[in-house]
């Protein structure tokens, strides 16, 4: 039986949910003047949630529930940088969403929303619980996607991640109740012990392939991203920016849950397949971004490369690789927030700044601005001293350590040519000319570009020390 | 006599059939009447075989809510698109073969569900609701609220997602739009209405003459 006990251990969702339900009843009862305080109040909501999965961290992993629901080191870092990245995506989308009409309550409704579900996800100890978490946070994204509503290529972009997504949800059921009629059991806990003494093996890896599909189309890794480019150029900016950060995270923890914590013992099977999804996204990924003109689709394919590298980690199917990849999650959270970030504080009412041309001679017209892209960009294809060198370097030396060395090679040739799209945008913004006179410059308060030159700058400043934090990474996995 | 328990067997792989090949025939179906019909079908058999598994509340669900409500709208519906009366007139008596032959399938279903009731037999294994001595229903209940409480929680907030979502897509606020409001209506005060006007009674004045008339001198 459930008791307050479950609840406490529950406390930062439950939380959350108390604020998010607020927040909707605020958003309908109050002054529209008035308004404008739900900005900050969300963002509060954040944090204090952020403090209490801190604080109320115990020392060893806890279940609630009947196990429905795990806490352990794991949820506790990839919920911290959910809700950290959720935040800064509030701060930077507010101009935006003035600026386009766009600025309702609905929208931090929703996120706030889909981050409980990432939250519920990543703590997930029962197959039930890891598709009822993502259905809420899949479709809450669904409607953040259309949330413009007059826009055509919005509209387009959520039907097609609504009907792919349904699909993929469909898939990772199927899988799931393929593995339920294998083992008898719907607890990962105790799938693990099950899965090694089940009398079908073949119906368990049948399963398996259904949730390799699911997973491996949260993830966005090829050959299931279709939706990836659309939804990134569809979206408002707003929303692509929230849909690039904190879902990684979650799919990075769904992965972890359903492949380490429930299926650990078939390794040998699901190896080979993460290593296939892995080689597909880096060349696909990293190939058609080079032809790309829009910013947001060249960031989109980046994405896909970029969980080519995640998968990397997975594939060593031990603690080492787990931290690297938890590690390169975070590490993209920060860089994707931070990417689009940009793209959000230069476009204003009538200039989406999507275009790779439009950041033609940037440097003559806000340095500050051409140098945090070139910072984050340099990031993103893994150019030291920065974050996404180190994070780049962990996983290739976790799937060399797992004895797939070719798989290395491959993911280092291939970050080799992703340099070549990633430098294009840089020498855009130092060497070409500005195409006409307009201005451009970040747009927002004081606040906002604060926040956002942090934000790029830790990209540096972690890349010079990601001892600390990859520490943390790695104990998690280990105790 | 055949042995229950191959009969049952028997049910549960034609039930099955069924599912399948209605659900195949909802996809690749060209007519939208008949490719819901066969949804009716395919929700129908799934039902079936829930039946058979002893899961009846489930099953009993499905059907009223599934095909009794949702099918039977979605039907409308599809139906009613075209909005000529004479069209629908005839669509009903085209549409009348395929329902009938939905129709009988549905009816063998039932009939073969009758025979395996009434042969008593169990070949699915026990049923943890018979086991605890309990009704289906009351299993269902109870485990809903006890294991499954934070499952059934999360769904409650999907709920409240998709109603959130439902208003932010199709909520218009336009503005210049003329309406009426009851409630203010109702509650207008007669001297917002109507300002009587205390002024001293005087004779009108003498009629001036009509201008633009033209007079002789």
């Amino acid at each position: 039986m459930p008791n307050l006990n479950d609840i406490l251990i529950l406390l930062p969702e439950a939380f959350l949910v108390a604020w998010a339900c607020v927040l909707l009843l605020l958003d309908a009862f109050m002054e529209p003047k008035l308004r404008w305080t739900l900005h900050w109040f969300s963002i509060v909501g954040l944090l204090m949630t952020i403090y209490l999965v801190v604080a109320g961290q115990p020392d060893q992993a806890v279940t609630a529930f009947n196990g429905m629901f795990v806490r352990d080191g794991v949820a506790e870092i990839l919920k911290v940088f959910a809700l950290l990245s959720t935040a800064l995506v509030f701060v930077y989308a507010k101009p935006y969403l003035i600026d386009r009409k766009l600025f309702i309550g609905e929208f931090y409704t929703l996120t706030i929303f889909a981050v409980i579900g990432i939250m519920l996800l990543v703590s997930a100890g029962n197959l039930i619980t890891v598709y009822l978490g993502l259905e809420l946070l899949t479709l809450s994204s669904y409607a953040l996607v259309a949330l413009n509503r007059d826009s055509q290529m919005s509209s387009e972009a959520a039907i097609k991640y609504f009907v792919l997504g349904a699909l993929a949800s469909g898939m990772l059921l199927y899988g799931m109740s393929m593995v339920y009629g294998a083992t008898g059991t719907l607890d990962l806990a105790h799938l693990h012990t099950a899965a090694a003494a089940t009398t079908m093996p073949h119906l368990l890896v049948f399963g398996l392939i259904f949730m390799i599909v699911g997973i491996g189309f949260k993830l966005g890794a090829a050959p299931f991203h279709m939706w990836i480019p659309d939804v990134y150029q569809g979206s408002p900016t707003a929303v692509t920016i929230f849909i690039g950060s904190a879902p990684k995270l979650a799919a990075f923890g769904m992965a972890y849950r359903l492949l380490a914590t429930g299926m650990g013992d078939l390794s040998q099977h699901w190896q080979l397949m993460l290593a296939c999804l892995a080689v597909l996204s880096l060349a696909i990924g990293n190939l058609v971004a080079i032809v790309q003109s829009n910013l947001k689709r060249l960031l989109a394919y980046s994405t896909i490369s970029h969980m080519g590298y995640l998968l990397l980690g997975l594939v060593n199917a031990g603690p080492e690789g787990y931290a690297a990849a938890l590690f390169y999650a975070i590490s993209y959270a920060l860089m994707g927030t931070a990417a689009f970030g940009i793209i959000l504080a230069l476009a204003r009412v009538g200039f989406e700044c999507e275009d790779i041309d439009d950041l033609k001679g940037l440097n003559q017209r806000s340095p500050w601005a051409a140098f945090l892209m070139m910072l984050v960009m340099f990031s993103l294809a893994g150019v030291p001293p920065l974050f996404g060198f180190f994070a780049k370097l962990l996983v290739l030396q976790a799937a060399i350590h797992a004895g797939f060395m070719w798989l290395a090679i491959v993911g280092a040739v291939f970050a080799i040519i992703g340099l070549y799209y990633y430098l294009r945008v840089v020498k855009v913004m130092y060497f070409d000319k500005p195409v006409d006179g307009a201005e451009i410059r970040l747009q927002g308060d004081v606040s906002v570009r604060l926040v956002l030159s942090l934000n790029v700058l830790a990209l540096l400043v972690l890349g010079f020390s990601w001892g600390p934090l990859f520490g943390w990474c790695q104990r998690v996995f280990v105790g | 006599m055949i042995d229950p328990s191959v009969f049952q067997l028997v049910c549960f792989y034609a039930f099955a059939a069924v599912t399948v090949a209605a659900a195949l025939g909802v996809i690749t179906l060209r007519n939208t009447v008949h490719a819901v019909l066969s949804l009716v079908l395919t929700f129908f058999s799934t039902a079936c075989i829930w039946l058979l598994a002893e899961a009846e509340f489930l099953a009993i669900a499905l059907i009223v809510v599934y095909v009794g409500a949702v099918m039977v709208l979605f039907l409308f519906v599809v139906m009613m698109l075209d909005i000529n009366q004479e069209r629908v007139r005839e669509g009903f008596i085209k549409y009348l073969p395929v329902g009938i032959i939905v129709a009988l399938v549905m009816l063998g279903e039932m009939l073969a569900l009758i025979g395996v009731r009434a042969m008593h037999e169990k070949v699915m294994g026990d049923n943890p609701a018979t086991v605890a001595g309990m009704s289906n229903t009351e299993w269902l209940g109870h485990a809903l609220y006890t294991q499954f409480l934070l499952p059934f929680e999360i769904a409650a907030l999907i709920l409240t997602v998709g109603v959130v979502a439902a208003v932010v897509l199709t909520l218009r606020q336009r503005t210049g739009v003329r309406h009426q409001s009851a409630s203010q209506q109702v509650l207008v005060n007669p001297r917002d209405r109507i300002r009587v006007v205390k002024m001293a009674a005087v004779a009108p004045a003498a009629p001036q003459p009509a201008p633009g008339k033209e007079t002789t001198p």
